[in-house]
C-alpha cells in the first residue's frame, strides 16, 4: 500500500466526519493537497514532529468538531512525548493516525527506527493510550477507519512518494481558512 | 502580594484560558491555582517544543494560551516557535522563569540563563521583566503584543523576582 492511497481513505473519512484535518511537513502534505484541497486542512510547513501536538491542541478547544492529525513515523519519533500526553487528555474527538513508512521520505528515505525495530503501536499503548490499532493491508485500514474516531491508528505502508506538486497557499491563506473552519460547527450528523 | 498570586493574577486578568506547562520550581505554587480554575484548561507536557505545537492548536482553536516553563525550554523549542508561529504568525504568552541569572546557585543553569534574552531577541520575540508589582500589567500587556504581532512575547520572571516578597 502507498502512503497517497492512505491518505485518500483519511480524506473520504474527513470529508464524512466535517474533521478538522491537520497534516505532517512534506509530501504527506502535498499529497493530502493534491488529492484533496479543503479550507479544513491545516498543512504543516515547517515544525517537523508536532503535527500530534498541533492536533491534539485544536482538538481540546473545539469540543464539537472531530480532528484528525496524519503524522508519520520519523516525525512521531522525534516528538515520542506528545503521546503521553495525549493519553493523559484522551479526548473523545480526536483521532491521531500515523503512517509508518519505515523511512525520512522527504529527505531521501533514509530508515527510522521503525526500520530498525521500533513498533509505533506498542509505544503508543504504552504511553498509555487505550485505544490502538495497527493495520498493515489498505482494506484492513479502511475498516478500521469506517468505525474508529479516537485514539491511535497506524498504518503501515511503502516507502516512496507520489509525484505531486508543491503547495503554493501562504501561510496565512492556510491558517486564515482553517481558523474560519474550526469557528464554525460541525456539518457532521 | 504574593508572586505566585500575581502571575496568576495576571493570567487570569488577560483571559488565559489554556495552559501547557514544564514545571520549574519557582513556578510550583501557580500549578495548582490553574489546576482550581474552571475556566482554564491545564495540560502539563513532556518538553516546550511540544507545548508550542499543543498552544498553536488552541490559538486556532480560539483559545488564549500561554506556556509556564523555565528558559532552559527555550532551547527545546525554537525551531518550532521559528517555522510555527512566525512563519503562521500564531500568537504565544511564554511565561517564562529566568534562571541563571542573578542570585542563581545552580552553575548548569547560566549557560542558557545568560543566552535568554539574546536568543529571544534573534528570534524576534518582544519580552518583559517585569516586577511583583508590574506583573499582571505586564502579562496583560505581552498578550495585547502577540496579539498585534501575531508572534510569540515571553514575561521573563527573574530569580529576583521570587526574592522580592
Amino acid at each position: 500500500m502507498k502512503r497517497f492511497n492512505a491518505i485518500k481513505a483519511i480524506v473520504q473519512k474527513a470529508e464524512d466526519k466535517d474533521s478538522l484535518l491537520i497534516c505532517n511537513i512534506g509530501y504527506p502534505s502535498r499529497e493530502l493537497h493534491d488529492l484533496k484541497d479543503r479550507s479544513a486542512n491545516f498543512y504543516m510547513l515547517g515544525s517537523m514532529g508536532l503535527s500530534s501536538s498541533i492536533g491534539l491542541g485544536v482538538a481540546l478547544s473545539v469540543p464539537d468538531r472531530h480532528v484528525i492529525a496524519i503524522d508519520g513515523d520519523g516525525s512521531v519519533l522525534m516528538n515520542m512525548g506528545s503521546l503521553a500526553t495525549i493519553a493523559h487528555q484522551h479526548p473523545e474527538n480526536y483521532l491521531l493516525i500515523i503512517i509508518d513508512n519505515g523511512a525520512y521520505g522527504s529527505t531521501g528515505d533514509q530508515l527510522t527506527a521503525t526500520a530498525l525495530g521500533t513498533d509505533l503501536a506498542i509505544v503508543a499503548k504504552g504511553a498509555g493510550i487505550d485505544e490502538v490499532h495497527n493495520t498493515f493491508s489498505e482494506e484492513e485500514f479502511r475498516e478500521k477507519l469506517k468505525n474508529v474516531d479516537r485514539g491511535v491508528i497506524v498504518v503501515h505502508v511503502d516507502a516512496g512518494n507520489s509525484k505531486v506538486p508543491v503547495i503554493h497557499l501562504t501561510p496565512e491563506k492556510i491558517i486564515e481558512r482553517f481558523m474560519s473552519e474550526c469557528a464554525r460547527p460541525s456539518m457532521s450528523s | 502580594m504574593d508572586a505566585s498570586v500575581a502571575v496568576f493574577n495576571g493570567i487570569k486578568m488577560t483571559g488565559v484560558d489554556f495552559v501547557v506547562s514544564v514545571p520549574c520550581i519557582n513556578l510550583k505554587e501557580i500549578f495548582p491555582m490553574i489546576d482550581d480554575d474552571p475556566t482554564m484548561i491545564h495540560i502539563p507536557v513532556t518538553r516546550e517544543e511540544e507545548g508550542v505545537g499543543i498552544c498553536a492548536g488552541a490559538y486556532m482553536g480560539g483559545r488564549i494560551p500561554a506556556m509556564l516553563m523555565q528558559n532552559s525550554g527555550l532551547g527545546n523549542s525554537i525551531n518550532a516557535l521559528a517555522s510555527l508561529n512566525n512563519l503562521f504568525h500564531i500568537p504565544l504568552l511564554l511565561i517564562m522563569s529566568h534562571r541563571g541569572c542573578e542570585g542563581e546557585t545552580i552553575c548548569a543553569q547560566y549557560p542558557m540563563g545568560q543566552m535568554t534574552p539574546s536568543l529571544l531577541d534573534t528570534l524576534d520575540i518582544p519580552y518583559v521583566v517585569p516586577t511583583i508589582d508590574t506583573v499582571e500589567d505586564a502579562i496583560h500587556y505581552a498578550w495585547r503584543i502577540a496579539i498585534e504581532k501575531k508572534r510569540p512575547v515571553a514575561v521573563l520572571l527573574e530569580i529576583g523576582f521570587w526574592e522580592a516578597e
